[in-house]
């Protein structure tokens, strides 16, 4: 009996250390450190909080999206369940504040319409060239992904790098924290920085916490008082990239909250049938010495 | 899949058929009445954990194909269409992404475990063998699954790891033609792959079959490594083990069930997206983390075909490992010294994997040099040489001896 539960344990131990060991080393990027933020959507219980969604979108909508598409993001997602919380007919109106092109009609001309609900976010560039050539040569991400393609390292700090590595490993898989993607967008929107003496970064802009480099060709795109908002968190650069980094986890993930509602029943489903068959394999062993 | 079947069917459309093709008969044999050693412990549970595995691989595999579309044009956008737009596509995809990381959990465990058990020595030789060919499948199948969502990992993975084959001498670069379909990583590389991807599985099952036939053959090794002696060594597999088995998969389900629900995207990539674009290249590339200890021998030789060779090499030697063991004790249990040289091979191979996914400089390339030379000593020294010189200790007339004695050393403690 006490080897039996000493080695279930051994072997649980063992699973989770081969887990997590080589896994989590690649999520560690770059060398650069990052803070951790509290997020709504964090943790097994985690939820988005829908007023931040709405005002993280006003910030994409009114600054970011004059650069970045949203390809993958259609306007219908906007009111689905676990997402902004929109109606059907806020959405129609929102939609329809968009032009898209469509076609070819009848004539075999193409031509624009108002969006509808089903339409994806139109891109602010017909093509990455034009992006490109529109940037000084640097191309404006899409940021559908972005806050699942970018991971900032994080998390307890031992001062020996492989141990580091090695706690936050488990670190991330215990606590079930993975918000390591917003906690780097809110980093970089947050980061910028005078030069220090002697560095020279030309045209670009210096923000140390950009993952590949120290410079950017991104100028800082928001600052204090830049979006209107009308429930009365405050108007700073620091609220609005958090924001804005939220409404991008959540156009990465928008299945998110629908994900941890049936992971946390299949768990409790699992833990409960776990110890049922505890029990019944108690009883059928019963009569033989193992 | 052996012996006789002492099957006796009552009912008479089973007889009707027993007479005809005995495949209930099989069924009972192979997993109700075969006997199994009665002092198994929960580390003989991963063979049932890998079949658990293999299945829902398949499952999940065969529906995300519904909905998944292999090219380059349009596989990132499927895939992304099936996280966004496919009743429960993202459950779908986040588990069979995270299944292929629980399999190779799985499978290192259950390779340990016969390290460990001395499971690969007469008369299971083929039965280790034939796990090894599973093993190298799986590689196959998890590499090349990899490169179906055709992210940046997805490209730049498959790029470094075919162009490893161009270090062979005169075949070299035909080979890696061959696996292109062209002369660059493209759509003729993702749909052959793809098609590899969807063909390997069954493979591996069949080859799975064979595994279980020919354990079933020579029976289970046990915790002690002795054979079973009389009857009062062994219990039924039904429904001792099937129970314990199921016990194990839910718990492993758990563990699978938090992976895949709570940080689905920890052990994968976050490059993996961003689209492939063969312009780009990632700053570091790093494989899926289960080949990472054999990316760090390769990278661990600075000659490129050298590296290869000993990457190669580190699955070929355990082809041969029941020959160069030679102690004629299998259980560690019982050998002193090779428990030691078994924890310490262990560390090796975590070391390697944990370097695999550092950057090749400094001190982590010096590292991986020495882990590389220890994991081929452990072989082909190591191992030869213990059996030699180490003194075992006295191993137990039978399985129910050894369990006595235990029952009675731990109620000795408890007291
Ligand atoms: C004037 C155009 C412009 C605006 C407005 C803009 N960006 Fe950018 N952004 C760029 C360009 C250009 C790049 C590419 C930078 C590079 O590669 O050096 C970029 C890059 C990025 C990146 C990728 C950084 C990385 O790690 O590679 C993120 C994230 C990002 N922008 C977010 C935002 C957000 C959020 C907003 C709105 C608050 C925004 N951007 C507004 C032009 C813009
Ligand atoms: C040995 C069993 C298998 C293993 C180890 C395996 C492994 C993988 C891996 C690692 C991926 C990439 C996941 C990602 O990052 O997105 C993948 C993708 C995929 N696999 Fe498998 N697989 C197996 C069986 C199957 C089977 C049997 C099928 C189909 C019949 C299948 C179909 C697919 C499809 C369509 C994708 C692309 C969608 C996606 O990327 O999620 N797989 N597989």
């Amino acid at each position: 009996m006490i080897t039996l539960t000493k080695n279930t344990v051994c072997a649980l131990v063992a699973a989770c250390a081969l887990a997590v060991s080589a896994g989590g080393a690649m999520a560690a990027g770059g060398g650069k450190h990052y803070d951790k933020q509290d997020w709504s959507f964090s943790g097994p219980l985690g939820k988005y909080d829908k007023a931040q969604l709405q005002r993280g979108f006003q910030v994409y909508k009114e600054v970011c999206a004059s650069c970045h598409s949203l390809e993958y993001v259609a306007f219908r997602n906007l009111g689905e369940e676990g997402a902004l919380g929109y109606s059907a007919d806020q959405i129609k109106a929102l939609a329809a504040e968009y032009e898209v092109e469509d076609g070819p009609d009848d004539e075999g001309e193409m031509f624009t319409r108002p969006a509808k609900p089903f339409d994806r976010f139109p891109s602010p560039y017909p093509n990455d060239n034009a992006a490109k050539s529109a940037n000084g040569g640097a191309l404006p991400p899409d940021l559908s992904l972005i806050a699942k393609a970018r991971a900032g390292s994080m998390g307890p700090d031992t001062g020996i790098e492989p141990l580091t590595d090695l706690v936050r490993m488990v670190w991330h898989t215990v606590t079930a924290y993975q918000e390591y993607g917003p906690d780097y967008l809110y980093a970089l929107l947050t980061g910028y920085e005078e030069p220090p003496e002697g560095v020279d970064v030309g045209d670009l802009n210096y923000n140390p916490k950009f993952l590949s480099g120290d410079a950017l060709a991104m100028a800082p795109p928001l600052d204090d008082e830049l979006v209107e908002y009308s429930d009365g968190s405050p108007m700073t650069t620091e609220q609005y990239a958090k924001d804005v980094s939220a409404f991008l986890m959540w156009a990465a993930e928008p299945k998110l909250e629908e994900r941890k509602r049936v992971g946390l029943n299949a768990l409790i489903f699992l833990a409960i049938f776990a110890g049922l068959l505890y029990f019944t394999k108690k009883r059928v062993w019963s009569d033989v010495d193992h | 899949m052996s012996g006789h079947s002492t099957f006796q069917p009552q009912n008479g459309i089973v007889k009707w058929m027993e007479r005809r093709l005995p495949i209930i008969g099989l069924a009972h044999s192979s997993f109700v009445a075969y006997p199994v050693p009665k002092n198994l412990n929960y580390w003989w549970t991963f063979g049932g954990i890998l079949a658990f595995c293999l299945m829902a691989q398949i499952i999940t595999g065969i529906v995300l194909v519904m909905h998944y579309a292999p090219n380059t044009a349009i596989a990132f956008a499927s895939v992304e269409h099936i996280m966004r737009d496919v009743n429960w596509g993202w459950m779908l995809r986040y588990l069979h992404a995270n299944g292929a990381s629980m399999f190779f959990i799985a499978v290192y465990i259950h390779i340990m475990r016969g390290l460990y058990y001395g499971s690969y020595k007469e008369p299971r030789e083929v039965v280790w063998i034939l796990g090894v060919v599973i093993f190298l499948l799986m590689m196959a199948t998890g590499f090349m699954g990899y490169v179906l969502p055709w992210g940046q990992m997805s490209f730049w993975g498959a790029t470094v790891i075919t162009n490893l084959f161009s270090a062979f001498p005169i075949v070299g670069d035909p080979i890696v033609e061959l696996l292109w379909g062209g002369f660059a990583v493209d759509n003729p590389t993702l749909n052959r792959f793809f098609s590899l991807h969807y063909l390997l599985p069954f493979m591996l099952a069949a080859i799975v079959g064979l595994h279980i036939w020919a354990f079933h053959e020579a029976g289970n090794n046990n915790p002690t490594g002795v054979e079973p002696k009389d009857a009062q060594d062994s219990v039924a597999f039904t429904p001792y083990y099937t129970i314990k088995d199921l016990y194990a998969i839910v718990l492993f389900m758990i563990f699978f069930v938090w992976m895949a629900f709570m940080v689905p995207n920890f052990l994968g990539h976050p490059d993996n997206y961003i689209p492939a674009d063969p312009l780009v290249t990632p700053a570091h590339i790093v494989p899926e983390w289960y080949f990472l200890p054999f990316y760090a021998i390769l990278r661990a030789v600075p000659d490129k075909l050298g590296g290869v060779l000993l990457m190669f090499g580190a699955i070929a030697v355990l082809f041969v490992l029941p020959w160069l063991d030679t102690s004629k004790v299998r259980s560690n249990t019982y050998r002193p010294l090779g428990k030691q040289f078994f924890w310490i091979f262990v560390f090796v191979c975590i070391a390697l994997g944990y370097l695999g996914a550092k950057p090749a400089e400094g001190g982590y390339v010096i590292a991986s040099r020495i882990a590389t030379v220890w994991y081929f000593a452990h072989f082909l020294v190591i191992l030869p040489v213990l059996g030699l010189i180490e003194k075992p200790k006295p191993l137990p007339n039978s399985i129910s001896e050894a369990v006595l004695a235990k029952k009675g050393g731990s109620a000795a403690a408890a007291e």
